[in-house]
């Protein structure tokens, strides 16, 4: 709302039938007109640039479709970011050569700097200007890179403990923000887009659970499976509270817009 | 303009407008999805879209509740496999204590042919989808349709005959598996071909959604079994060769055409978008390396874009899975039924 400058004449153009008199025209009349009119003002007084309410040293992903693949962005980079800095630690150079957990690494490292690719490429060329920056730091403190599975209790989480977390928090994400894609053609089109990364980001997350516990891959904590067997999803503020453990100050996400 | 002026000289050659207005009401919350740019000064086009919605043609293109069905006759196709290989008679349970819980002998013998992690792992995947047929039933209310019978589906592939190519699935784990597989892959690119659909329903869109990952990470565990061996307790440390005997967790190319190339080999090749697709969505095989294609903007090919990196060829398009249209998905889906019976056309 904040930058709105609505046409006054225009309102109260468009507002004027409302005030005149009922005469012979039916209630129903009003009813749908008065819903259709109020729909219409509402979605004016959404934000017309990126959406959100700034908030200094975050990062604005904006709302509506560019919102959406922005935040994507962002979490993409997160897990790219991830599986590179995995590369150079000792658990990683220690797995042997042609083993099922060094393939594993190497694919989820290849498919997120491709997923991270992706995005930056849709966003540069759909909405250059509202991209929020290529460069997001992370902040892997939390992470020993030299360590496998952590042990209960731990300071830090252990390479696979963090990559399941990843993963998860992945899926949760991309099927809670679908709903604010917008409704026209192109949103479709990323709606399809999305679909054909969070499946895969599923597939990863389920093994990853397998690696760490094998049969793992939907308990209960990532599935109501004592109920409709879903997924269960997070909001974009819940799973900002999360990933902004992992970003630096000055690269926490602001969601704001995706509400 | 005059709004009121508009509707009232319909009301005068069509008495029933405002009534085509309440009985559609979802058109009102539907305008509010069009989101940014909606001013006054987009008032007509706002008001044709609002028209378009009451007065508009048929579309032939599947509504939410379409959709939800023909997701729950696939979730009916999954639940009555797993209950016939591994517990009951088939039908739907509905709870702990509610029946079709009796385990056969022969189904006593068959579980034993598989590991305590591979069984315990198949008896989650058989909850979670007897769960998504009670979930999409009391989704759909009574639009719901009547559940199949178990006797229409022939998971031997055999349409009700002998000699069906799966002959044996009910006997033999890694066949089992190999079928099992096949079902979940279709499943994931059903689902994500049938969300454009479901967009106008916010919260059935997420729930389909919620659906469709668990799905994923089913296909995806079923793989990792299939490569590690159905009596294998750790088949996670197995490393997948990507192919159609030994796959990845996740589709590599076609996936040498599945785990019974002969009959799965559809269920990772193209499909064919239906007249009523919305421009930009197509259905290519799982091997398409090209994304991010819209309505108006070609995709790109990622292979070819990010050549500098030097990532295997598969990993491009392995980072992607792809829908599939009804079309194509009931055609898979027909190999399961028998001969004669209309599930799927």
């Amino acid at each position: 709302m904040s930058n709105i400058k609505h046409n006054a004449s225009d309102d109260a153009e468009f507002a004027k039938p409302l005030y005149t008199p009922i005469k012979r025209r039916s209630f129903f009349m009003y009813a749908g007109a008065t819903a259709g009119a109020t729909a219409l003002l509402l979605s004016g007084c959404d934000d017309d640039n990126d959406g959100g309410n700034p908030i200094p040293g975050m990062v604005n992903v904006g709302a509506g479709s560019v919102g959406v693949l922005n935040y994507a962005y962002a979490l993409e980079q997160l897990e790219a970011g991830f599986y590179t800095t995995l590369r150079s630690g000792a658990y990683y150079m220690g797995l042997a050569a042609g083993s099922a957990e060094k393939q594993i690494m190497d694919d989820l490292y290849y498919h997120e700097v491709i997923h991270r690719e992706f995005f930056k490429a849709a966003l540069g060329r759909d909405a250059a200007t509202a991209k929020i920056t290529d460069d997001l730091k992370p902040d892997f403190s939390g992470i020993d890179f030299g360590i496998r599975v952590s042990t209960a209790g731990a300071a830090k989480l252990g390479v696979l403990n963090a990559a399941k977390a990843f993963e998860d928090l992945g899926v949760s994400a991309y099927n809670g923000a679908a709903r604010y894609l917008s409704a026209d053609v192109a949103g479709l089109n990323y709606l399809v887009a999305a679909g054909k990364i969070v499946s895969v980001e599923a597939r990863h997350a389920a093994l990853i659970r397998d690696l760490i516990s094998e049969g793992s891959f939907v308990d209960s904590d990532v599935v109501t499976t004592g109920t409709n067997g879903l997924e269960i999803s997070k909001t974009p503020t819940e799973v900002a509270t999360m990933a902004n453990n992992f970003l630096m100050a000055g690269s926490k996400l602001n969601v704001s817009g995706l509400v | 303009m005059n709004f009121f002026q508009i509707l009232s000289e319909i009301e005068k050659t069509d008495p029933e407008v405002f009534e085509r207005f309440d009985s559609r009401r979802r058109v009102f919350q539907h305008m509010t999805g069009f989101g940014k740019k909606m001013t006054a000064a987009a008032l007509p086009l706002a008001m044709g879209a609002i028209f378009n919605k009451a007065y508009g043609q048929t579309s032939s293109a599947p509504s939410v509740n379409d959709v939800l069905n023909f997701a729950l006759k696939l979730e009916y196709l999954e639940a009555y496999f797993y209950n016939l290989g591994l517990q009951g008679d088939g039908t739907i349970f509905t709870g702990a204590g509610s029946g079709n819980t009796a385990i056969t002998p022969a189904q006593t013998a068959f579980r034993a042919g598989f590991s305590a992690t591979n069984l315990s792992s198949l008896n989650k995947i058989r909850t979670d989808e007897n769960n998504h047929v009670n979930f999409l039933r009391s989704a759909l209310g009574t639009n719901a349709i009547a559940a199949p019978a178990v006797s229409d589906f022939d998971f031997t592939g055999g349409k009700g005959g002998a000699g069906g190519p799966f002959t044996g699935v009910f006997t033999n784990p890694a066949l089992f598996l190999a079928v099992a597989q096949s079902l979940e892959d279709t499943g994931v690119r059903a689902y994500k071909g049938g969300a454009p659909y479901l967009a106008s329903n916010k919260d059935v869109l997420t729930a389909a959604l919620n659906i469709h990952s668990v799905e994923a990470r089913h296909a995806s565990r079923l793989r990792t079994m299939r490569r590690g061996g159905a009596t294998n307790n750790q088949a996670s440390a197995t490393a997948g060769a990507g192919t159609s005997a030994s796959p990845k967790s996740w589709i590599t190319g076609q996936d040498g055409g599945g785990a019974s190339p002969a009959q799965t080999a559809p269920i990772y090749a193209a499909g064919s978008a239906p007249a009523y697709t919305p421009a930009g969505i197509t259905f290519p095989a799982e091997d398409n390396v090209t994304q991010g294609a819209t309505d108006t903007k070609p995709g790109v090919n990622l292979q070819t874009a990010l050549a500098s990196f030097n990532f295997p060829a598969s990993a491009f398009s392995e980072a992607f899975d792809e829908p599939l249209d009804v079309p194509t998905v009931s055609a898979i889906a027909k190999t399961f039924v028998k001969t004669g019976v209309t599930l799927f056309g």
